[in-house]
């Protein structure tokens, strides 16, 4: 092996397994950020008892699960029982691999007795994968989760799993639609689907949020639904379906829905703020975009770190928010809301696109003042009651 | 490029090691020892009444359905995006048309009642 391939190895495995390692540590901090959250937002202590302000929890949770004797129902499809786990555990955790979470490190040369030398020529990308197809990865793997929960719902053979895995199969096939839309806007502005590219596109105009507000409020609508979060829990309404899809689940089997749903929501998290809060940009400054060095990688990886962050918050406070959809307003507002808005906004903003060019006047101040006004038509006119039912039988009554 | 690839590879195995790992000490910490209550369904703590393999809503399929072609649709228009400034005027109006033809066909399932639920 020359020292060029073991030095990209040497990288490759430090990434995966700091990354992976982090990234579930963190998917602890989530759940156990779920459960006192929501205790704060409802007057209540939460978990207090397992270490300091019961931040050993999701540990207690998870030795209890794993400790505990797993059951196999009657009817149960046996490898499709075992299999459907799985299915929703491995892709939410490779779907950040193609994440960019920080600033590039500088590369490294060296030389250790008995392994011999290590080199890596030109900066190291801060993201476990930079794949060219970026995106599309992403769209692609998260669409498998579908198929996890769809599994699980079919093979216990109950009938609450069997009517939150169908349930849930038609939720996130229809907003998967307006997920995959509202992104080609994105597409449009960075010309790249990677999303390394698509940052730096963002450190070179504005944050994509102010830009394309409209395809931010529809991605953040259908993230949502897509990890089956409240005010979308439809497949786990735990009024009507007990659990939904993973009732039958128990023991370890049981943990890794709940891993694979956590996941799904960090992954999320940090999906918004690549696309749209410029990832790991520093607003404000061009310090970050400097040659790579270790303060400026830490720094931007804080960034990273907070902005996924608040919108992990944002998923837990929404849901203490809003109330449960139904499910025909759900299927409403997928089909007859987000695929009509989301299509109108690629058109109208591939237009101004054009037309900015063609004229040649700065693209950033048409995009942002077009998109405060198509924000506040589009909001004023979901308030109205003229687009959504609900609405409308409210006004009458 | 293919280097990067080949991280990829290394973290599905990792992760695919991991979730088969956990699953397999689970179940020899402890084998399940099964008793006939503990194996039936959960119906609320009722016995359970007929079997769940039966019809469900025809409206699943046709959402199913409907989702094929606007994913395609999708598929289609995420070249288009990130080829949209090469492609010019041109590019814009092919689009321009094709979401107008899928339009149509919108407008016809939706008059058609497959986008509502009652």
């Amino acid at each position: 092996m020359t020292p060029d391939i073991k030095g990209f190895l040497l990288a490759a495995t430090v990434k995966i397994v700091v990354v992976f390692s982090v990234w579930m540590i963190a998917i602890m901090l989530a759940t156990w950020l779920e459960r006192r959250g929501s205790a704060f937002m409802q007057d209540r202590l939460g978990p207090n008892r397992v270490g300091p302000a019961g931040l050993l929890q999701p540990v207690a949770d998870g030795l209890k699960n794993f400790l505990k004797e797993e059951t196999w129902p009657k009817w149960v499809d046996q490898p499709l029982f075992l299999l459907a786990p799985l299915m929703s555990f491995i892709p939410s955790l490779i779907t950040f691999a193609v994440i960019p979470f920080a600033a590039p490190l500088p590369g490294f040369d060296f030389t250790l007795p008995l392994l011999g030398r290590f080199t890596y020529q030109g900066p190291i990308p801060m993201v476990v994968a930079d794949l060219p197809i970026g995106l599309l990865f992403i769209l692609a793997i998260s669409s498998l989760a579908v198929y996890g929960i769809v599994l699980a719902g079919w093979s216990s053979a109950s009938k609450y799993s069997m009517l939150g895995g169908i349930r849930s199969s038609a939720q996130m096939i229809s907003y998967e639609i307006a997920l995959g839309l509202s992104v080609i806007t994105v597409f449009i502005l960075s010309g790249n689907v990677t999303l390394s590219e698509v940052v730096a596109a963002q450190q070179r105009t504005v944050w994509f949020v102010l830009a394309l507000t409209v395809a931010f409020v529809l991605f953040l609508v259908s993230a949502f639904a897509e990890t089956n979060r409240l005010p979308f829990d439809l497949p786990e309404a735990e009024a009507e379906l007990v659990t939904g899809y993973h009732t039958e689940y128990s023991a370890m089997k049981f943990s890794m829905f709940y891993v694979a749903e956590y996941a799904a929501i960090l992954t999320m998290s940090a999906l918004i703020a690549t696309l749209f809060f410029g990832g790991w940009d520093i607003p404000f400054t061009r310090w970050d975009e400097g040659p790579p060095s270790v303060a400026r990688c830490a720094a931007t990886l804080l960034a990273f770190g907070t902005k996924t962050g608040f919108f992990l918050l944002f998923y837990i406070w929404v849901r203490w928010t809003l109330p449960r959809f139904r499910f025909d307003q759900l299927m409403e507002l997928g089909w007859k809301v987000m695929l009509p808005v989301a299509l109108g906004y690629i058109t109208v903003i591939g237009l101004v696109v054009w037309g900015a060019e063609r004229v040649g006047v700065a693209l950033a101040p048409v995009l942002i003042g077009l998109n405060l006004v198509a924000t506040a038509g589009l909001l004023w006119g979901l308030d109205r009651g003229r687009l959504l039912a609900g609405a409308r039988a409210r006004r009458a009554a | 490029m293919m280097r990067e690839y080949l991280s990829l590879v290394l973290l599905a195995v990792f992760v695919i090691v991991n979730g088969v790992g956990m699953i397999l000490i689970s179940h020899l910490i402890l084998p399940p020892r099964p008793t006939p209550v503990k194996q039936t369904p959960y119906e609320s703590g009722m016995p359970p009444i007929g079997t769940v393999r039966e019809r469900f809503s025809v409206k699943f399929y046709l959402v199913a359905m409907l989702f094929i072609v606007f994913d395609i649709e999708t598929v289609f228009l995420i070249p288009w995006g990130v080829a949209f400034r090469q492609l010019g005027l041109f590019g814009l109006v092919e689009m321009l048309v094709f979401i107008v033809i899928l339009l149509v066909g919108y407008a016809y399932a939706w008059k058609r009642g497959a986008l509502e639920w009652d």
